[in-house]
């Protein structure tokens, strides 16, 4: 104890020290309390357990589209006509907002996978189903704040900032396909 | 007492400025940093703030369990299983805060005995006492309405005993209980009473244990001499008593981790992984071991009291009754002396007394077979008389050994009056 005033050359002493170390140990100790609390506010097994969604695309024809849940959101798959297919393919990229070939953002090009969440604040667009209004590029439209999407998923006018995301998905067969 | 400290200046001027207009951190300063306590405290004073601690981890715990569990019959057992094998860290969650529950009342019941042993009950702290007591109170409240949701059998094979306790009241007892229920059993609206009642009542707790510090810091901490000290025998509670306090926090730890880890089953039952069957009673039921001497006392009740009061009822009352008598000890306690040190008799005696609710415990946690009844209702007898006869008659008979002037006396036997001054 008797020396534990006295300041090194740097004008440190031994009770600097200890006030590091024991505060160092307190901020240490309550973050390890609090981070399994905050952790477990993460996905559970369970939860990611649901993140991968098989799709039979056996059923849908030629111009159909279909809505599959995928991580508790909806994601369309589109089965393009040969119209559609070359409208996207010929759009010039460089007028786009978010620019992104056809090319890019399909696998097999009568097949288009994307989410069904508009990219702005989270509706879900219309015109998976023939009755619903497509907009003016003939893909989607946002109901919620008038974002329209072409054929290809992209976005073409309105609020939202980038094209429907295409989500990782691979062919299990010619006529099945993994989301997830 | 914490005005006698002059008002801190605050070198941060947003931190002046704030506290100009609400003044929470000079008062945060007063009564946690400068709070002027005495110099002599020994471990026994470090299990207020860790059981303030360990409220605070219950209410983090719990919180966090909220996020995961769903209070419905149907669901309520399946979703603690998913806590315990889907959710991140929910195991740990969850056997943190059930054995969180018992670190509570271990800590909180060592806080009583201390209580008990150096008179901090006694003028001027009746108040701080009996705030203590309804904290305990609202403890078993929610520690009984926390076991109920995982409904388990023991969870509610619990309920339906505990609850069923106020039918004994006479005419009354069956619509208490119905409404109680909220239907003709234990089912699902008590399930969600329960779990509505366990999220408020910590933080009745929360506001209680204010209060209590509140009372605390009127008169100052007592001290194991027990003596009214002066201003010079006492000494801030920061660093003296935060460093104290956090060595005494570690050691917790370890035994607190040590039951998380290693042992997370040992204070719970078996059965309570059965999902509650309304059916099937389990063929031995038994509360929590911190329940366990007033189940004895309930228990021990097997005879009708003066013909009139049905042995029912007689449980129940001895029951709440046994800590109803908390509440009146600073006045059944008629010695003047606080601190066991200088009482010869109460110093055995108050072990006797510990003795005793050991036996009570032991007798509530076996089957009510042989003697155990006996031994029972003779501790029974025991823990009332301790508070109803002996504490009132040993104030006057018993002979106190003199009293010290100032505290330093018993730190410092040999420098008598010389004001020590506290190691730095």
């Amino acid at each position: 104890m008797a020396d534990t005033g006295n300041p090194t050359a740097d004008g440190e002493t031994r009770r600097d020290f200890l006030g590091i170390v024991a505060w160092s140990g307190l901020g240490i100790g309550t973050v390890a309390v609090l981070w399994p609390m905050v952790y477990s506010m993460n996905p559970s097994a369970d939860v990611l357990a649901l993140s991968t969604t098989t799709v039979d695309l056996s059923g849908i024809e030629e111009g159909m589209a279909i809505t599959v849940m995928w991580r508790g959101s909806p994601v369309f798959v589109r089965h393009r006509t040969t119209a559609e297919i070359e409208e996207a393919a010929d759009v010039d990229i460089a007028t786009l907002r978010d620019p992104e070939a056809d090319s890019a953002r399909v696998t097999k090009p009568e097949w288009l996978v994307v989410s069904g969440v508009c990219t702005h604040l989270g509706c879900v667009p219309l015109g998976n189903k023939p009755t619903e209004p497509r907009g003016e590029w003939g893909g989607w439209f946002c109901p919620c704040h008038g974002s329209a999407f072409d054929t290809s998923g992209r976005i073409r006018q309105g609020p939202a900032p980038t094209n429907l995301p295409v989500p990782p998905y691979v062919f299990e067969t010619d006529t099945s396909i993994l989301i997830g | 007492m914490s005005t006698e400290t002059a008002k801190p200046v605050f070198k941060n001027g947003i931190a002046r400025w704030i506290d100009d207009r609400l003044p929470l951190l000079s008062w945060a300063q007063a009564e946690f940093v400068d709070y002027p306590a005495p110099k002599n405290l020994n471990y026994w004073w470090n299990f207020g703030s860790l059981a303030g601690i360990v409220l605070v981890l219950q209410i983090l715990t719990g919180l966090f369990l909220t996020m995961h569990y769903t209070p419905h019959t149907a669901m309520a057992f399946d979703s603690v299983e998913h806590i315990m094998r889907d959710v991140n860290y929910g195991w740990l969650l969850r056997y943190a805060h059930a054995n969180g529950a018992s670190m509570f009342f271990i800590v909180v019941y060592i806080h009583m005995f201390r209580g008990l042993y150096y008179g901090s009950y006694k003028a001027p702290r009746e108040l701080l006492w009996m705030l203590g007591v309804v904290i305990l109170l609202l403890m078993m409240a929610t520690a009984f309405m926390g076991y109920v949701l995982p409904w388990g059998q023991m969870s509610f094979w619990g309920a339906k005993v505990i609850t069923n306790l106020f039918s004994a009241v006479p005419i009354f007892g069956e619509t208490i209980v119905t409404w109680l229920w909220g239907g003709f059993t234990v089912d699902n609206p008590t399930l969600n009473r329960f779990f509505a009642l366990h999220y408020l009542l910590p933080f009745a707790i929360f506001a209680v244990v204010f209060l209590h510090i509140l009372a605390l810091h009127q008169f100052g901490s007592n001290n194991p001499v027990g003596i009214d000290i002066t201003k010079k025998d006492k000494i801030p509670f920061h660093p003296y008593y935060t460093i104290k306090d956090a060595f005494g926090l570690c050691v917790f730890f370890l035994v607190y981790a040590a039951f998380v880890f290693f042992a997370p089953n040992v204070l719970g039952h078996a059965d309570n992984y059965i999902p509650a069957n309304p059916l099937v009673t389990p063929p031995h039921i038994v509360p929590e071991w911190y329940f366990l001497p007033f189940y004895a006392i309930l228990r021990a009740i097997t005879f009708d009291i003066f013909w009139i009061i049905p042995a029912k009822l007689g449980g129940v009352i001895a029951m709440f009754g046994s800590i109803a008598v908390l509440f009146f000890l600073p006045w059944l306690d008629t010695s003047r002396v606080r601190s066991a040190r200088f009482r010869p008799i109460y110093k055995w005696l108050f072990w006797v007394f510990l003795l005793d609710c050991v036996i009570l415990g032991y007798v509530g946690a076996s089957p009510p077979e042989g003697w155990l009844p006996t031994i029972g209702l003779l501790a029974t007898i025991y823990y009332f008389a301790h508070f109803l006869i002996i504490l009132p008659l040993l104030g006057k008979l018993e002979r106190p050994l003199p009293l010290p002037d100032s505290i330093n006396k018993p730190v410092l036997p040999s420098s008598g009056a010389a004001s020590a001054q506290p190691a730095e």
